[in-house]
C-alpha cells in the first residue's frame, strides 16, 4: 500500500513465528482432562495459576477494595477521575514495601523514583525510549525472553546484540561474554548503551549469583553504561542460594549516590509474582530523576487503571497477607517444580539446575538426531504434534546451543502436569528405541529436513495472541 | 547518556500553560475552607453524572466482585491479557459507538482495538501510519496534549490548518491547501490530516461541508483521516442531529471498501469524556485498515486495558437500558450547564462561539485585550488566574493564531461553584474600561516573563 509506516509494515515485529505456531496448535486442540483428555497440553506460557485462592479468599472478606469504597464510603469518582501519571500514592507505597519485602527487605524502595506502566512489557519499552537512541544497542544474556525482540527493538529502532552464555558453567554471565558482546557490538558499528538482564532469569529459572551481578557492576562501570534489571520473577524464588537484587550488590559497594548507581534501573510487574498478567501492572525504578520525570511522562501512554491501582494497593497494604502470599507461593512453586523435575528424571530428562521462576530449562540434547537446530525444530514439531506437549525451543529464546527447551509448571493443575509427564516418558522411550534402530541415518535426515522446510511454508498465518513470557 | 527525547524539555508541553495548573494546586478554591481560592476552569473532566454511574454500580454489584451469575471470573480475568480484547467489551464498545451515531453506522468489532486511553490510541495510530519526520495535519485551535501525543516518540511533526474567526473557525480549503503547501515548504511528507470532532477546544461538531473538504481533499492528497472522536457522546442535542461521524460522511459519499481512501480512515475514541472515567485508562482505535488494525493490535501490548476494568464495562454498557438513559439525561445536563456558561457570560459582555458539544466554551475575549498580540493574551491570562481567580486555558497554548481566545471548562465544578466564578468574570469585566486598559497598555511584562521561566517543580498532566 506504500501508506504506512515502516514499523505497521514490518512481517516480524521481532517475534519469532515458529514460536506460535505451537500456539495455533495449542489453540485449535487445547487439552481438557474431560472434554479433550488427548489434546495439547499448555506448558509454553509462563503463568502463575497456583495462589489463586489465596487472592481470592482475601477479596472476599475486603469487599471494599474491588468496590470501589474506604471505609464504607464510595470513592468511584475520585477514583474514575484520578489519572495522574505519578501514580495513586498509596499504591506505589504499598508496591514499593511489597517490593522490599520480597528481597527480604535489605533493600528499601523510594516511592518518588518508582513510576508505574500498563505491565512490564510498556516498563521495558519505556526505559529503551529513555535511554537509547535508534539504531544504538542493548547487550542481553542468552537465553532470552522471546518477546524483548518486539518489547526493546520494534518501536524504539534499538539493536539487541546478544551475550553468549553456554551450558557449560550453567548458562552464567562471564566476563569474556560480555567483553565478547560489547566487540560484536562495536564491529557492528553499534553504540553500546546498555546491558538488560532478566534476575531470576527467563528462560533459565536461576537467580543470578553475586559474581555475576558484581562482574556487571564492574561491566558497567567500565564502559559508562546503564544496567537494567528486569526483576519480574523476584518474588518465584522459592530455593537457596535466594534472591539478591542489583540494588544489594550496589549498597554493599557503597555504590550510592555515585555516577553509576545512576545508571542501574529495575523492571518489576505484579504479573508474575501474583498471578495477574490482565491487571497489567507494571513499574520502572529508577535511580535517576531524568529518567524517573521522562518515564513519569511516557507512562501517559500505558498507565495503569485507576481502578486496578486502588485494589492491589489495598491488596498488598495488608502486610499480614502479603507477606503470608509471598511465602505459601513459594512454597507451592517449590513443590510443582519439584514434580516436573522428577518426572522429567524418571524420563530420562535432565534440567537445568534452577531456584526460581515458572519454568524449568531443560536438556534435551541427546534427543536430538543431530547437534542443529534443525534437529532441535524437528524434535519440538514431534512433541507439539505427537507428544501434544506445547514447549518453547530453545532457538525462539536464542540460545546458542540446540536441544534446550522450557517447560512451564505452573500453569496448570497438578494431574494434568503428571499426565505431561507420562506422556513424555512415553515418547523419550520410544524414540530411545528409534535411535537406536536406525540404520541409514542419512535418509533419515533427509525426510526430516523435507518436512522441515513444509513445515515452514505454514508460518503465513495471524499469530493467535501476544507471546507470553 | 540519556535519550533525545528524554533530556529534551518541553516534550511539547507548553510550561506557561502550567502556570496556571501551579497557581490553582497552590490555591484550590473550597467553598467551605478557601473562598477565595482559584476555581479550576482548565481541566475538561465530566462530572455532572456520576451519581448515574454510582447507582448502577450500587444495583450491579457482580461487575465489581469479578463475579458472572454468582461465579468468580477473578482467575480467567486475571490472567486474561489477549491484546485482542475482552470480546463482551469490545462488543459492546461497538454497539454503543453506533448508538451515539443514531445507529446510522454499523461498527465491527474486529476492526477495534483497545488501548489504554486515547492518549496511547493517537500515538499508537501515527506510529502505525507515519515514519519520523513525516507530518499530519491539524486544524488550529487543538488539544495541547497532540503536541505531545503525536510527536514526541512517533518523532512526528504537525503541521497546522489554520483557522480563524472570520468563519467561526470552520476549515476551509483554503486553509487544507495552505497547510499542504507549508509542508512541502517544510520539506516534510504529509500522510494524513487528525481532526477532533466534535472539536476541542471549540465545542463544535464538523459540519457536512467541512467533512466533504476533508474527503476531497485527502482523496486527492491520497492520505490518511484521523478522526478523534472522544467528545461524540457529549453532543447536546440528539445524536442524529448536529454529530456527524467521518464513517457516515464517508458513506454518505458512497465511499465504500472498493475505494481507495476507505482504508485510510481511522477513528479514535475513549469513555473518558462520555463516561467520566479517564482514570480507567479505556481507549480504542478503529479502522478499515486491516493492516492497520494488525500493527495496532499488537503495539497495544504496550498499553492494554487492565481486565478488570474491561470488565466491569462490559457489563455496564451491555445493560442498554442504562447506557441509553445515562447518555440522554447527561446530555441533558452538559446542555444545561454549558448554557448557564454562555448565559453568564454574556451577563458580562463576552461572547463565545456557538457549540454544541463538548466540556467546555470557545470564549472570545478579544475585547479585553490591550492589544491584539498574543503577549497581551498572556497578561489577560496570567490577570484572569491570579486577580479573578480563575484557571482557563488561553488560545495560544492550543495555537490558535488570533489571539483572545481562551477555552472555559464547565462539566468539572459544581453548579454553586460556576456561580462564583461567573460573578467573579462579570466584576472583572466591568473593571476593564477603556482607561484602565490604557493603563495596562504601559505594563511592563517582562517581569511576569522571568517569572515564567523559573523552573516549576511540578508538572502536572494537562489533561484535555
Amino acid at each position: 500500500m506504500g501508506l504506512l509506516s515502516g514499523k505497521a509494515t514490518c512481517n516480524t515485529h521481532g517475534q519469532d513465528s515458529s514460536y506460535f505456531l505451537g500456539w495455533q496448535e495449542y489453540e485449535k486442540n487445547p487439552y481438557d482432562e474431560v472434554q479433550n483428555p488427548t489434546g495439547i497440553i499448555q506448558m509454553g506460557l509462563a503463568e502463575n495459576q497456583l495462589s489463586f485462592d489465596l487472592l481470592e479468599s482475601w477479596l472476599d472478606r475486603n469487599p471494599d477494595a474491588a468496590g470501589f469504597k474506604r471505609d464504607g464510603q464510595s470513592i468511584f469518582r475520585e477514583l474514575a477521575l484520578f489519572q495522574d501519571y505519578h501514580g495513586l500514592p498509596a499504591f506505589k507505597k504499598a508496591l514499593v514495601e511489597f517490593m522490599s519485602e520480597i528481597r527480604g527487605n535489605k533493600v528499601t524502595f523510594d516511592t518518588s523514583k518508582i513510576v508505574l506502566t500498563a505491565g512490564a512489557t510498556s516498563a521495558n519499552e519505556t526505559l529503551m525510549f529513555c535511554l537509547a537512541e535508534p539504531g544504538e544497542a542493548f547487550l542481553l544474556p542468552t537465553p532470552y525472553y522471546p518477546g524483548f525482540d518486539r518489547d526493546l527493538k520494534w518501536r524504539t529502532g534499538v539493536e539487541i546484540v546478544p551475550i553468549q552464555c553456554t551450558s557449560l558453567n550453567g548458562f552464567q554471565i562471564t566476563e569474556m561474554a560480555l567483553e565478547e558482546a560489547y566487540q560484536l557490538a562495536q564491529k557492528r558499528h553499534l553504540k553500546v548503551k546498555g546491558v538488560l538482564v532478566t534476575n531470576p532469569s527467563n528462560p533459565l529459572g536461576t537467580t543470578m549469583s553475586r559474581n555475576e551481578l558484581n562482574l556487571l557492576v564492574n561491566f558497567i562501570t567500565e564502559k559508562n553504561i546503564h544496567l537494567i534489571s528486569d526483576e519480574i520473577y523476584s518474588g518465584t524464588v522459592f530455593s537457596s542460594p535466594g534472591f539478591v537484587s542489583i540494588m544489594e550488590i550496589l549498597k554493599d559497594r557503597n555504590c550510592e549516590n555515585t555516577e553509576v548507581w545512576n545508571r542501574v534501573h529495575i523492571v518489576y510487574s505484579l504479573s508474575k509474582d501474583l498471578g495477574l498478567p490482565g491487571f497489567r501492572v507494571g513499574a520502572i525504578y529508577s535511580n535517576d530523576d531524568t529518567v524517573v520525570a521522562a518515564a513519569t511522562k511516557m507512562s501517559s501512554f500505558g498507565l495503569v487503571s485507576s481502578q486496578t491501582q486502588y485494589l492491589l494497593s489495598a491488596l498488598l497494604s495488608d502486610k499480614k497477607f502479603a507477606q503470608n502470599y509471598i511465602s505459601e507461593n513459594k512454597k507451592r512453586l517449590k513443590q510443582r517444580h519439584r514434580k516436573l523435575v522428577s518426572g522429567l528424571e524418571k524420563a530420562g530428562i535432565s534440567c537445568l539446575k534452577s531456584n526460581a521462576g515458572l519454568f524449568c530449562w531443560v536438556d534435551m540434547r541427546h534427543l536430538l538426531s543431530s547437534n542443529t537446530f534443525e534437529a532441535e525444530m524437528e524434535l519440538w514439531k514431534k512433541i507439539v504434534y505427537d507428544v501434544k506437549l506445547n514447549i518453547s525451543p530453545g532457538s525462539s529464546c536464542h540460545c546458542t546451543e540446540p536441544g534446550w527447551f522450557r517447560v512451564c509448571f505452573a500453569n496448570m493443575s497438578e494431574d494434568t502436569l503428571k499426565l505431561s509427564m507420562q506422556r513424555l516418558k512415553a515418547f523419550v522411550d520410544s524414540i530411545t528405541t528409534t535411535l537406536h534402530n536406525q540404520s541409514n541415518h542419512q535418509s533419515i535426515k533427509n525426510s526430516r529436513r523435507r518436512s522441515f522446510t513444509k513445515w515452514v511454508f505454514r508460518l503465513s498465518f495471524d499469530d493467535p495472541m501476544t507471546g507470553e513470557r | 547518556m540519556l535519550s533525545r527525547i528524554a533530556s529534551c524539555d518541553s516534550h511539547g508541553q507548553d510550561s506557561s500553560y502550567f502556570l496556571g495548573w501551579e497557581a490553582y494546586e497552590n490555591n484550590p478554591y473550597d467553598q467551605l475552607h478557601n473562598p477565595s481560592g482559584i476555581i479550576q476552569m482548565g481541566l475538561a473532566e465530566n462530572q455532572l453524572s456520576f451519581d448515574l454511574l454510582e447507582s448502577w454500580l450500587a444495583s450491579n454489584q457482580e461487575a465489581v466482585e469479578l463475579k458472572r451469575n454468582g461465579e468468580s471470573l477473578f482467575r480467567e480475568l486475571a490472567l486474561f491479557q489477549d491484546y485482542h480484547g475482552f470480546p463482551d467489551a469490545k462488543k459492546e464498545l461497538v454497539k454503543l459507538m453506533a448508538r451515539i451515531r443514531g445507529n446510522k453506522v454499523k461498527f465491527d468489532l474486529n476492526k477495534l482495538v483497545l488501548t489504554a486511553g486515547s492518549t496511547a490510541a493517537n500515538e499508537t495510530l501515527m506510529f502505525c501510519l507515519a515514519d519520523p519526520g513525516d507530518a499530519f495535519l491539524l486544524p488550529t485551535p487543538y488539544y495541547p496534549g497532540f503536541d505531545r501525543d503525536l510527536k514526541w516518540r512517533p518523532g512526528i511533526e504537525i503541521v497546522p490548518i489554520h483557522c480563524s474567526s472570520s468563519n467561526g473557525f470552520r476549515i476551509t480549503i483554503s486553509a487544507l491547501e495552505n497547510a499542504y503547501q507549508q509542508a512541502q515548504t517544510l520539506n516534510l511528507k504529509v500522510k494524513g490530516v487528525l481532526i477532533t470532532n466534535p472539536s476541542n477546544p471549540l465545542g463544535t461538531a464538523m459540519t457536512h461541508q467541512e467533512l466533504n473538504h476533508l474527503i476531497n481533499f485527502s482523496k486527492s492528497k491520497r492520505i490518511h483521516i484521523v478522526s478523534d472522536e472522544i467528545y461524540s457522546g457529549t453532543v447536546f442535542d440528539s445524536p442524529s442531529s448536529s454529530f456527524i461521524s467521518i464513517m457516515e460522511a464517508v458513506m454518505d459519499r458512497n465511499i465504500g471498501e472498493s475505494d481507495d481512501l476507505w482504508s485510510r480512515i481511522h477513528i479514535v475514541y475513549s469513555l473518558s469524556k462520555d463516561f467520566s472515567m479517564p482514570g480507567f485508562r479505556v481507549g480504542m482505535i478503529y479502522s478499515n485498515n486491516e493492516r492497520v488494525v494488525s500493527a495496532a493490535t499488537k503495539m497495544s501490548s504496550f498499553g492494554l486495558v487492565s481486565s478488570q476494568t474491561q470488565y466491569l464495562l462490559s457489563r455496564m454498557l451491555s445493560d442498554k437500558k442504562f447506557t441509553c438513559n445515562y447518555m440522554k439525561e447527561n446530555r441533558k445536563r452538559l446542555r444545561k450547564r454549558k448554557e448557564m456558561l454562555v448565559s453568564g457570560l454574556k451577563v458580562a459582555g463576552i461572547r463565545c462561539l456557538k457549540s454544541n458539544a463538548g466540556l467546555f466554551c470557545w470564549v472570545d475575549m478579544r475585547h479585553l485585550l490591550v492589544s491584539n498580540t498574543f503577549e497581551a493574551e498572556k497578561e489577560l491570562w496570567k490577570k484572569i488566574i491570579f486577580e479573578v481567580g480563575l484557571n482557563i486555558s488561553p488560545g495560544s497554548s492550543c495555537h490558535c493564531n488570533e489571539p483572545g481566545w481562551f477555552r472555559i471548562c464547565f462539566a468539572n465544578i459544581t453548579e454553586e461553584t460556576l456561580q462564583v466564578a461567573l460573578q467573579r468574570i462579570k466584576v472583572f469585566a466591568q473593571s476593564c474600561n477603556p482607561q484602565m486598559l490604557l493603563l495596562q497598555r504601559r505594563s511592563i511584562i517582562g517581569k511576569w516573563i522571568s517569572k515564567l521561566s523559573s523552573s516549576s517543580s511540578y508538572d502536572q498532566e494537562p489533561g484535555r
